[in-house]
């Protein structure tokens, strides 16, 4: 996005001819530790592939670069030498005028009172200058967003939240910095330095910011908006650190600019669930010039075709539900983002503050057997679970880029899983019940979903709700309740979304019930061999795969409880089954099973075992793998498309097509070789995929495998051609012909490209083996 | 006794004497500390019986950190440094006044406040308002005893009837004529509250009727120009006293009411009121509140001038009073163990109508069916009690034209003068006032330089962290508990102070409640050269 800004405002001069006072400076972002190095050599090796030119350089070569700074606590630098600067009151002034002469009316000092809806849809917005009708309303209130939205008739939740900004603007130096002398970001100290005016301006992200406007515009707080040196004291200290020279030069002013941060770090984009035609562009997080042009482009591509042409469900306004709009939490929320900014991004953080909102009813007892908790939609889920005789590191020792600290535990975990069975509460995933009167539940849900629903019922599919040009926008499994009734599990940040989208391709006039059961039930994953035994003498059924064959679902007894819906899946490709309980009978079925397992070596298990045992099995992940721009196909996940049984859906004409025409890219599984899990850096996700020596894609996930004793990747591999860089048809023949290799913070390792996962064939053939054997004893 | 509690508590009970009096149906037995000395002898206070408990968020606050005595399981005593301040200051209370009052320089700067309880609920009350028909600034210390109902009463009330005589002829007759015709009153006062402070809302109404009587009586008068100051605040102390004595004998309907003035009229409490009004400060006083001045000589010098005298036994012109008011006979009955008939410590209070009213009139209105058990009231007539009333809520009143060397006025409830002598006090304010005024190197000349604005920004950041309290209030509170036998500032004294069990507490300290007043010397001597 950042980079479309840049090229956007490059070209804005010469094309409205009002100065932007663009200036190419470059940036550099610098290193005071090992581990900011090591981020910005990720950053690098995904700036190349991108075509961004950077490199990263020694200390020495950053003191050539700019004359005032202090080099001597750094251990390297990043230089992108493309970066630019620009002036944001007259950018907004030029794409003012740009716009006027395409025809776009500007009201200025114009404010909104409402905006008007009728049946779901944007109607026209109020003003204090009268009534303008409209089809399309976009939200970029900035700070204000959050009340806008909420002024709604049906309030439409936008969570942001302002803070404080500070930035100081400095008279010139006596030598006044030349105009292309590089942007200096130096995040170990929370402060960034570009010149202005021939002085500078620097400011940056503290670490006690100050929330503001908590309560809604307030006039008092507007006027009290005023500079605050004590609490800037320690950014102008960070600043004279890092250029000393600058002691004796002249304070022009501290400005204080609030700014917006959203509870995620990333801005806000995308139309309302609720009301349609109602877009946002907001919660910028301090990042709105470079971001914007980009975000605005992706906004009106969204607002034009109806979807933008990259995969923003990052940035999505529907990944956020009422329950993170809350103000005190956003309140405390932007309090850990804000200097988060600056803070060094290691894998698996969570957010600490905004914590143990949405809880299984399980979440004490699993707390006090050492549960470790992160969070997602609000929702606390099991980590891993801390042995009593063993200590982790304290949260900020146990930041890092290497082998974690909890490496051990979740091994263990993982063997348990794979030996014995584990029990893993997974209630944060998003439930829906459809049910109909009739048949049109069958009928509506054969045109949302791809692959063939019509299946006896009791049986369990896994299914894609495809979007038009055949990309994911949910993946989910649907149980055939009944004739009629049908209960979808997906991924926890669905909640939103693919209610939104169920609701608005369901046909208006339809007798078709949508429940979201979420909260009636917590989910219990039983993985592991042992788990049909610990199942079966729960309820007194016999659970072998004879009676209860993979993927079949049976509401039955487990313990007193009845009613429990159990399916034979784990999410993993490992045998098991969910427990499907309503909530008032979790304890009691945990505790049944626990105590049961206990003859079986049952343990307690998390999410981080659980990824362990995805990824290796090569389970594709929704939000992380894939997304509204991946297809089935390209996956291959062909065989649970229902292409050829003339059944139509959406999304199946792009998909025909791409069949006939074959895929461009295509997810595969990559097991690093030469990768030493003590000593390298581990793969997170985004690291560059080169094939034969040349830029291939981007990992989208990654796990250390118990089982393979290597690493794995996830990720799509594209086929650019060598002359011009266009994508071609990737064939599987293509992937397997190829070296690979993953490019983790700037040093490759080999990897193994597999499109089925290794294991289930070492399985499948051990299983043989141990049919023959058996059958060799029979004899 | 909790064994964790320091040893120099241990040390310090030890060294009470233990007295146990039989007092009715109730065993009493108090540590009493020579310091520290509670007001009513015979009257215990059961917490929480009372029907109407009074909400307060800084009690709240500080019952996150205290506890009783029985909750011995969980007692943990540590405080930190930054709880410690947090206990201290959830009553502080700060302001600073407006620079010109109707046109006129105001000659008071700021003031700060602040209040730490040891009764649970506190019996401490402060009021702070300023008069909106008149011009003036009225600062109140209550300190209430047997209960917190009169106290509450008296710093709700009392204003009102000050502001009231002090209006002229023209205003009453609007007020009235507003009242009579349903219109909306002139406001009277300005409060400055501390968001814990509370009012009874259900009785104002009541209160309003008896306040209307009052300026009628005035009207009465024909005086064109109000009484002076002085007159006023003679005649509202006694006014307001006589209102709540009366209205308990008056039949009220509402039981509700009738109980609460029931409560008021059988409790009691000190009062000392400050009233400024350019440069001419009256000082009330009834009890044993205390106003000083702190001044600043012109070599520098700091002294102090006492505004009041404590009305109780150690008072000569007090004693001289009460043997002059009562016959010969009671000369060596009226005041026994440096109390009042044995019982009460002030000598001038406002309530208690044990002390005034006749036995037959006590027990008149107590037959008439109150459930004195449930409103913890204790019906109790004092030996030698032969004729009342032996205390009274008229105020000794000083005047004292305000000087440019007149820097402060503290005005605080025996709580903190029983621990901190008025030399004492003045140091510590004046402590406070270079130290405030060294924190912080100004900002408003700003230096220019970038290096320049970092070394004062981290000068203000040294010493911010050093200087705990911005408060004067709250620092004269936190070295009235936390100094020790050799008067040295003493953290551990003080977290113990300040963890003392609920129950225990007041014991070893009483309820505090301070006000410093800021003058404005500019504003003063502007004044004198103004004519």
């Amino acid at each position: 996005m950042a980079d479309y800004s840049n090229k956007l405002y490059h070209q804005l001069e010469q094309e409205t001819g009002i100065q932007t006072g663009y200036i190419r400076t470059g940036s550099v972002f610098l290193a005071q530790t090992q581990d900011r190095l090591i981020s910005l050599k990720r950053i690098n090796s995904r700036l190349n592939v991108i075509g961004i030119p950077s490199e990263i350089i020694s200390p020495k070569k950053v003191a050539e670069l700019h004359p005032l700074l202090n080099v001597h606590d750094l251990v390297g630098a990043m230089h992108v030498p493309e970066d630019a600067v620009v002036s944001s009151a007259d950018v907004a002034l030029a794409l003012a005028s740009a716009a006027s002469q395409n025809g776009v009316q500007i009201y200025d000092r114009t404010s909104i009172l409402h905006v008007m809806v009728k049946k779901g849809q944007v109607t026209a917005v109020e003003t204090d200058k009268g009534q303008i009708e409209c089809q399309y309303f976009v939200n970029c209130a900035g700070q204000w967003a959050y009340e806008l939205g909420l002024s709604n008739e049906e309030p439409v939740s936008i969570p942001l939240h302002a803070c404080e900004h500070f930035y100081l603007l400095t008279r010139p130096l006596e030598t006044p910095l030349r105009s292309n002398t590089p942007t200096v970001v130096d995040a170990d100290g929370r402060i960034f330095i570009r010149n202005w005016q021939g002085g500078i301006l620097s400011g940056g992200f503290e670490k006690n910011p100050k929330p503001i406007f908590t309560e809604g515009k307030n006039q008092l707080e507007i006027q009290n908006l005023q500079e605050d040196w004590d609490h800037f004291e320690p950014l102008l200290s960070s600043l004279l650190r890092r250029m000393p020279d600058l002691e004796t030069l002249e304070i022009l002013k501290l400005v204080n600019c609030p700014e917006t941060f959203t509870p995620d770090m990333r801005c806000i984009m995308g139309e309302s669930p609720s009301v349609q035609g109602y877009f946002v562009l907001a919660g910028m997080n301090s990042a709105g010039l470079s971001f914007g042009g980009g975000a605005g482009r992706y906004l009106a591509e969204w607002m034009v075709h109806g979807y933008p042409s990259e995969n923003i469900w990052e940035l999505d306004l529907k990944r956020f539900g009422a329950l993170q709009s809350s103000r005190t939490f956003l309140r405390h929320r932007v309090m850990e983002v804000m200097p988060l900014l600056y803070d060094l991004k290691v894998p698996r953080w969570d957010f600490q503050t905004g914590r143990q909102l949405r809880t299984s009813p399980l979440y004490d007892r699993l707390d006090a057997q050492g549960a470790r908790w992160m969070e997602k939609h609000g929702f606390e889920r099991p980590k891993y679970f801390v042995p009593p005789d063993k200590d982790l590191l304290a949260l900020e020792q146990s930041k890092t880029f290497y082998k974690p600290d909890w490496f051990d535990i979740v091994e263990s975990e993982v063997k348990c899983c794979k030996e014995a069975v584990c029990v893993i509460d997974m209630s944060s995933f998003t439930k829906f019940e459809i049910t109909s009167a009739g048949d049109q539940a069958l009928e509506v849900l054969q045109y949302l979903f791809s692959n063939d629903l019509d299946v006896p019922v009791g049986h369990i599919v896994h299914t894609g709700m495809l979007n038009q040009a055949g990309g994911y926008e949910n993946d989910c499994s649907i149980a055939r309740l009944g004739k009629r009734s049908f209960f979808m599990i997906s991924p926890t940040d669905q909640q939103v979304h693919c209610w939104a989208w169920l609701k608005k391709h369901m046909p208006e006039d339809s007798n078709l019930l949508l429940e979201d059961v979420t909260w009636k039930y917590t989910a219990l994953n039983l993985i592991g061999p042992r788990a049909v035994d610990v199942l079966s003498e729960l309820s007194y059924a016999p659970m072998t795969p004879d009676h209860f064959p993979s993927l079949f679902c049976k509401e039955m007894s487990v313990g007193y409880a009845n009613g429990i819906r159990v399916m034979s899946m784990t999410h993993t490709g490992e045998p098991g089954f969910m427990l499907y309980i309503p909530i008032e009978y979790a304890l009691h079925v945990y505790n049944e099973v626990m105590s049961v397992g206990q003859k079986y070596g049952i343990r307690n298990a998390g999410y981080y075992a659980l990824r362990s045992l995805r990824i290796e099995k090569f389970f594709a992940f929704w939000g992380q793998d894939l997304n509204t721009l991946t297809t089935p196909l390209e996956c291959g996940r062909e065989s649970w498309v229902k292409l050829e049984k003339g059944m139509d859906f959406i999304g199946r004409d792009a998909l025909l097509q791409q069949k006939q025409n074959g895929v461009y890219k295509r997810l595969t599984m990559f097991i690093l070789d030469d990768h030493d899990t003590d000593l390298d850096l581990w793969p997170w996700w985004g690291e560059p995929i080169y094939r034969n020596g040349q830029y291939a894609g981007k990992t989208t996930s990654s796990a250390y495998s118990y089982t393979l004793e290597r690493h794995v990747c996830l990720g799509f591999v594209h086929n650019f051609s060598e002359d011009t860089g266009e994508e071609q048809v990737v064939t599987a023949d293509f992937i397997n012909r190829g070296e690979y290799e993953i490019d983790i913070a700037g040093h490759r390792f080999q990897a193994k490209a597999k499109l089925y996962p290794v294991t289930s064939l070492f399985t499948h053939k051990r299983r043989k083996d141990d049919v023959e054997l058996s059958d060799l004893h029979g004899k | 006794m909790s064994s964790t509690l320091p040893f120099w508590i241990l040390k310090n009970s030890a060294r009470n004497s233990i007295a146990t009096l039989q007092g009715g149906r109730r065993l009493y037995s108090r540590c009493a500390s020579n310091r520290n000395k509670a007001r009513w002898r015979l009257f215990s206070q059961v917490p929480g019986t009372g029907k109407i408990s009074v909400p307060c968020s800084d009690v709240a606050l500080q019952k996150a950190y205290r506890h009783t005595s029985t909750e011995e399981d969980d007692f943990q005593l540590q405080l930190n440094p930054q709880q410690v301040n947090e206990v201290l200051r959830a009553g502080e209370l700060a302001h600073k006044t407006l620079g010109l009052v109707s046109g006129v320089p105001n000659s008071v700067l700021r003031f700060e406040s602040n209040q730490l309880a040891a009764n649970s609920p506190v019996e401490d009350r402060r009021g702070i308002a300023s008069c909106l028909q008149t011009n003036g600034l009225m600062f109140g210390i209550f300190d209430g005893h047997g209960g917190h109902a009169c106290a509450q009463a008296v710093s709700e009330r009392l204003f009102y009837y000050v502001a009231v005589s002090l209006m002229s002829q023209q205003t009453l007759e609007q007020m009235e004529g507003a009242m009579e015709s349903m219109k909306p009153l002139l406001p009277i006062l300005h409060w400055l509250k501390h968001p814990g402070d509370s009012i009874y809302k259900d009785v104002t109404s009541v209160h309003l009727d008896h306040l209307r009587v009052y300026w009628q009586e005035l009207l009465d008068l024909h005086m064109e120009m109000g009484l002076n100051i002085k007159e006023a605040l003679m005649h509202s102390f006694q006014r307001l006293d006589s209102d709540i004595s009366l209205e308990v004998q008056a039949p009220l309907e509402d039981e509700m009411t009738r109980n609460l003035s029931l409560q008021v009229a059988f409790s009691g409490a000190t009062a000392c009121m400050a009233h400024v009004d350019g440069v001419h400060l009256h000082v009330a006083n009834a009890g044993d509140c205390r106003a000083i001045l702190g001044v600043q000589e012109d070599n520098g010098m700091w002294s102090c001038l006492p505004l009041t005298c404590d009305h109780n036994a150690w008072n000569p012109a007090e004693l001289s009073r009460l043997k002059r008011e009562h016959p010969e006979s009671e000369d060596r009955t009226v005041i026994v163990d440096h109390r009042l008939l044995g019982v009460l410590m002030p000598c001038r209070a406002f309530g208690d109508v044990q002390l005034k009213w006749s036995k037959d009139l006590q027990h008149s209105v107590l037959e008439r069916g109150f459930d004195t058990e449930a409103l913890n009231i204790y019906q109790f007539t004092p030996p030698h009690y032969y004729t009342p009333p032996y205390l009274t809520a008229e105020p000794e009143v000083t005047y004292h034209r305000l000087r440019p060397q007149d820097k402060f006025l503290v005005l605080a409830s025996d709580g903190l003068w029983d621990v901190l002598g008025n030399e004492e006090v003045v140091r510590l304010v004046v402590e406070h006032l270079a130290e405030v005024g060294q924190h912080k190197p100004d900002l408003a000349q700003r230096p220019s330089k970038l290096g320049l604005m970092q070394s004062l920004l981290l000068q203000r950041k040294d010493q911010g962290r050093h200087t705990a309290d911005q408060n004067a209030a709250t620092r004269l509170i936190r070295h009235a508990i936390g100094t020790n036998e050799y008067g040295e500032m003493e953290l551990e004294r003080l977290t113990a102070m300040l963890t003392l069990p609920e129950d225990l507490a007041r014991m070893y300290r009483d309820d505090i409640t301070v006000t410093v007043v800021y003058f404005n010397a500019d504003s003063i001597d502007a004044y004198y050269k103004g004519g």
